[in-house]
């Protein structure tokens, strides 16, 4: 059954929580890895690299917005307070998007890791019975299709390269293998109930199977070796277990808002 | 009261605040124009879901459409169904686009546009990321010049 909007998502407390638990994790990645990307204007080795990033953290913010407007009409806070007031454990990101950025080739490497576990994700919410997401979904699919055109290229590029840039990359895989875990976790969103109302068409197992065919293919082509079973850290971000990184990126994002709260800018 | 027909021909007044020679008509973002009795409903497709420009256009259509009976109440909703993609951009609106020196999008993803100034076919990507969400730029290897092109999504 579709729900058409979210007067009618209200009607149904099981839906409704779980809807808004889902949604806070998709709006805390993109807002997360959006502010990451961000850090890297002035910094990248060209300047093609530099638009590319603040153009790429334009776009997640720009879906960051569009999930906590879809979360404020399902009952919760306005977008900013649920963007720049929540504290670290109060956030429901992947720990793998929080991290500071490193070097160039473990900024890249992660957004791609994260893309493509993105763009799955994002295939199993093309039919969601959410419509409202569902529309958003159809239009963010197209404008991710870019971000991992760009950051698969580059991969596969240091990759081919040797030497130095393939040092680096092969670092940064040893350095994020240990960092993905929560990504395929679904938290306090009950996977169940996700999936028994059509919000999702697949669960956290098939994107796991699916994400690991995808990489597997780009490693291939950067040819570098699969670093194996991802490791159980003990920690879920989706739980709001996060690392201090999250709490140092928070204290620099908020910065601005926290200066005078019920300001309009 | 305006018009239906009206509201259009102001709305091609309403001009993309990055690419002030096209309208948002030309750029195929207006969904719908419903005028009701003492109310305007407009409904816009965003090109880019994080397009900054869009508070701006809000400003822009309600200034525009509540010009000749200020008593007239303008609601503007952005809407993702049907999402907007570059095939709604019209015949006017892509010439309009290439005069500003801006290749419209082509058919494909991974099709590149000509280059607007010598309509050379074969162009390099210079970068899929341009000067705002919606623009990527190529390298012209005949007028070598480098030029901005709308991005197919």
């Amino acid at each position: 059954m579709d729900i058409k909007d979210a007067h009618q998502a209200r009607e149904h407390p099981t839906y409704h929580q779980a809807l808004v638990r889902w949604i806070t994790q998709l709006a805390d990645d993109e807002l997360t890895l959006g502010h990451r990307d961000s850090e890297w204007l002035g910094l990248c080795p060209d300047i093609e690299g530099d638009v590319a990033f603040s153009s790429i953290a334009q776009d997640e913010v720009g879906h960051a917005a569009f999930y906590f407007e879809l979360l404020h009409e399902l009952g919760e806070p306005d977008p900013d307070r649920l963007a720049f007031a929540r504290k670290s454990h109060e956030r429901r990101n992947a720990k793998l998007v929080e991290q500071e950025n490193g070097d160039w080739a473990y900024s890249i490497l992660r957004h791609t890791l994260y893309d493509i576990f993105d763009g799955i994700r994002l295939e199993a919410m093309r039919q969601s019975s959410y419509l409202p997401l569902r529309h958003g979904v159809a239009k963010i699919q197209r404008e991710e299709a870019y971000h991992l055109l760009h950051m698969k290229t580059w991969v596969v590029r240091m990759g081919k390269a040797g030497g130095e840039a393939r040092q680096y990359l092969e670092e940064a895989a040893v350095r994020l293998w240990p960092q993905l875990d929560d990504l395929f976790s679904f938290g306090d969103a009950d996977e169940e109930t996700l999936l028994r109302f059509g919000i999702i068409a697949f669960g956290s197992a098939e994107c796991q199977k699916r994400w690991e065919e995808q990489v597997k293919v780009v490693f291939g082509q950067a040819g570098l070796l699969w670093p194996g079973e991802i490791p159980l850290s003990g920690r879920d971000g989706r739980l709001g277990q996060h690392d201090p990184a999250l709490a140092q990126l928070l204290k620099t994002m908020t910065e601005v808002y926290r200066l005078d709260p019920v300001a309009r800018w | 009261m305006v018009t239906e027909a009206e509201c259009w021909k102001r709305l091609q007044e309403v001009k993309d605040p990055e690419i002030p020679t096209v309208s948002v008509v030309e750029m195929g973002m207006v969904k719908r124009v419903k005028v009701m009795p003492g109310r305007v409903h407009v409904e816009m497709m965003p090109t880019f879901v994080g397009c900054p420009a869009l508070d701006l256009i809000r400003k822009q259509v309600v200034r525009q459409l509540s010009e000749p009976d200020a008593s007239v109440e303008v609601e503007v909703d952005f809407v993702f169904d049907p999402p907007w993609t570059s095939e709604r951009i019209t015949a006017e609106g892509a010439r309009k686009l290439k005069e500003f020196g801006i290749a419209p999008p082509g058919s494909q993803l991974d099709e590149l546009p000509s280059c607007p100034y010598c309509g050379e076919e074969k162009g390099q990507v210079e970068n899929l990321f341009g000067p705002t969400a919606c623009r990527a730029i190529y390298y012209c290897t005949r007028c070598r010049q480098p030029f901005e092109g709308m991005k197919k999504v």
